[in-house]
């Protein structure tokens, strides 16, 4: 089955939505899809035991003429069409502009016991809470780094977990500057505000890092090395996360130009948020970590770019620039310490999917090689998980795309129309 | 869904129940943490919560490899996971 859309977007976050309705204004048919079964992305996703933020059902509500296509897989790719997969099959989908929306993940550290049932990243384990997770009682620690913490946080403490701290990687002293310079932004002030308040009680530790996770079958406790030396907390779950990648998978398939903040890849884009790829383009984290408002204005101006209205999109790069200087202040108070790169020992599991350590990876330069060795990065997630973390620690980076993009069908393959294409980059160049 | 705005259905067996729209991943955390078993044998529960990790990997009426996070339950599913 083929489906056309003058504009197509790939994520149903808030750069998406924002892309949507913008495209959707000068009378585009327009797709939007997500992986997931209900729009909103990440950071407005659909929580089954309380209503979801005003901001987040006005974007939702807001959707006139869009097709919302939820629980699409997008497989491979082809000339101005998607491959598909969803429960039901899979489908083409062709374009005549495509915006990318694909968000970002949490960016998850290996340290010794962190495969043990019970530990989670910090977005990861809001996300599951959020539908439905049962969590009330339970002994909770939230680490890691940035204000997703503090977030996280709010909404275990909201459903009923007894929460026993937020251990931040930062120290104290680069997290109060960055408070003080929330001063000149009085909306996100107001925000922290009242996420302290919510967790009024909840110790805040800086200059913390959660060193090893311990238990027999599940979590049973943790360790963690603060100011005043290492000690030992018992608990039933971690959350832990330091901090986000962008997901640009989908972007490399596509051929897009990538360009690096550390060791991460972020997809480049020009000033109107086009890639280097005709009648793509692509807003909010994938070009860069940069928080809801940046996602949701650089949505509304790929929207309009994509559906041929520069002159709309043009008027609303001002706002872009301030949103991503809001991402500039968090990025230099966040620097991950150099401690959380030395958390592994060499039995470490490093590759979850195929259980290799991090010692099966010593003397390694690059992916491919890595993985044709010792089958690092080649199971289920396809190295999104280890790949980030290896690149993270200064071991590799992330190997290239191919697809298909997830673990697929049979079915869905067979209506590819052309066999997967080896990549230079592929092929480790 | 019934009336309640409840889901029923069953992990390894055992009957459980889930508001409206909650994940299978979810519905599995009400019965067991150990959602599959490693390459080594060691259990492993979700990890990343929204997909990219696979660690929540669940038979579910009996197609293998069904994710939990990204999978709402369903009235009437059969949830296994690995033993």
């Amino acid at each position: 089955m083929t489906e056309r859309y003058d504009v197509l977007i790939v994520g149903a976050g808030p750069a998406g939505l924002a892309a949507a309705q913008a495209a959707a204004s000068h009378g585009a048919r327009v797709g939007l899809l997500d992986a997931q079964a209900r729009p909103g992305g990440q950071v407005w996703r659909h929580d089954v035991r309380r209503a979801a933020p005003r901001a987040a059902r006005k974007a939702i509500a807001a959707l006139h003429q869009v097709e919302i296509l939820t629980q699409h897989h997008v497989v491979a790719c082809e000339d101005h069409a998607l491959l598909v997969e969803t429960p039901q099959g899979a489908e083409r989908l062709t374009y005549g502009a495509l915006v990318l929306a694909t968000g970002a993940r949490e960016l998850l550290l290996p340290f010794p016991g962190w495969t043990l049932p019970g530990v989670a990243g910090a977005g990861g384990l809001q996300a599951l809470l959020k539908q439905g997770w049962p969590i009330a009682g339970k002994r909770v620690v939230v680490a890691g780094s940035g204000p997703l913490l503090l977030a996280a946080a709010a909404t275990l403490r909201a459903h009923g977990a007894r929460l026993l701290g937020i251990y931040e990687q930062a120290p104290a002293a680069t997290v109060n500057a960055f408070a003080r310079q929330l001063l000149h932004w009085p909306a996100r002030a107001a925000q922290a505000i009242s996420l302290r308040a919510r967790l009024a009680g909840v110790p805040y530790r800086c200059g913390s890092i959660v060193r090893s996770a311990h238990g027999e079958g599940q979590l049973g406790a943790i360790e963690i090395e603060g100011a005043r030396g290492v000690h030992r907390l018992e608990c039933d779950q971690l959350a832990v996360g330091y901090g986000l990648v962008p997901n640009v998978e989908l972007a490399g398939l596509l051929g897009c130009a990538m360009e690096h903040d550390g060791a991460h890849p972020q997809v480049q884009v020009d000033s109107l948020l086009r890639t280097s790829v005709a009648d793509v383009h692509a807003a909010g984290e994938l070009c860069g970590i940069g928080g809801l408002a940046a996602a949701r204005i650089e949505g509304a101006i790929a929207g309009h770019a994509a559906a041929g209205d520069d002159e709309a999109a043009t008027a609303l790069l001002p706002q872009r620039a301030q949103a991503r200087r809001f991402a500039d202040l968090l990025r230099r108070h966040f620097a991950l310490d150099p401690r959380l790169h030395a958390l592994a020992t060499p039995q470490t599991l490093v590759c979850r999917c195929e259980d290799v350590t991090l010692a099966a990876l010593d003397g390694f330069t690059d992916a491919r090689a890595a993985k044709l060795a010792t089958r690092c990065g080649m199971g289920a997630c396809q190295g999104r998980i280890c790949g980030s973390a290896l690149a993270e620690l200064g071991c590799f980076p992330r190997g290239g795309v191919r697809p298909p993009l997830f673990p697929a069908r049979l079915a869905t393959l067979a209506l590819a129309e052309s066999e997967p294409s080896f990549s230079d980059e592929y092929r480790g160049n | 869904m019934n009336l309640s705005g409840r889901v029923r259905l069953t992990v390894n067996g055992q009957p459980v129940e889930v508001p409206a729209g909650a994940s299978v991943a979810a519905a599995v955390a009400h019965v067991t943490l150990q959602f599959r078993r490693a390459v080594h044998g060691e259990p492993r529960a979700p990890l990343c919560g929204m997909g990219v990790c696979f660690e929540c990997r669940v038979q579910v009426d009996g197609v293998a490899h069904v994710r939990a996070c990204m999978t709402p339950a369903r009235d009437g599913m059969r949830v296994q996971t690995d033993d």
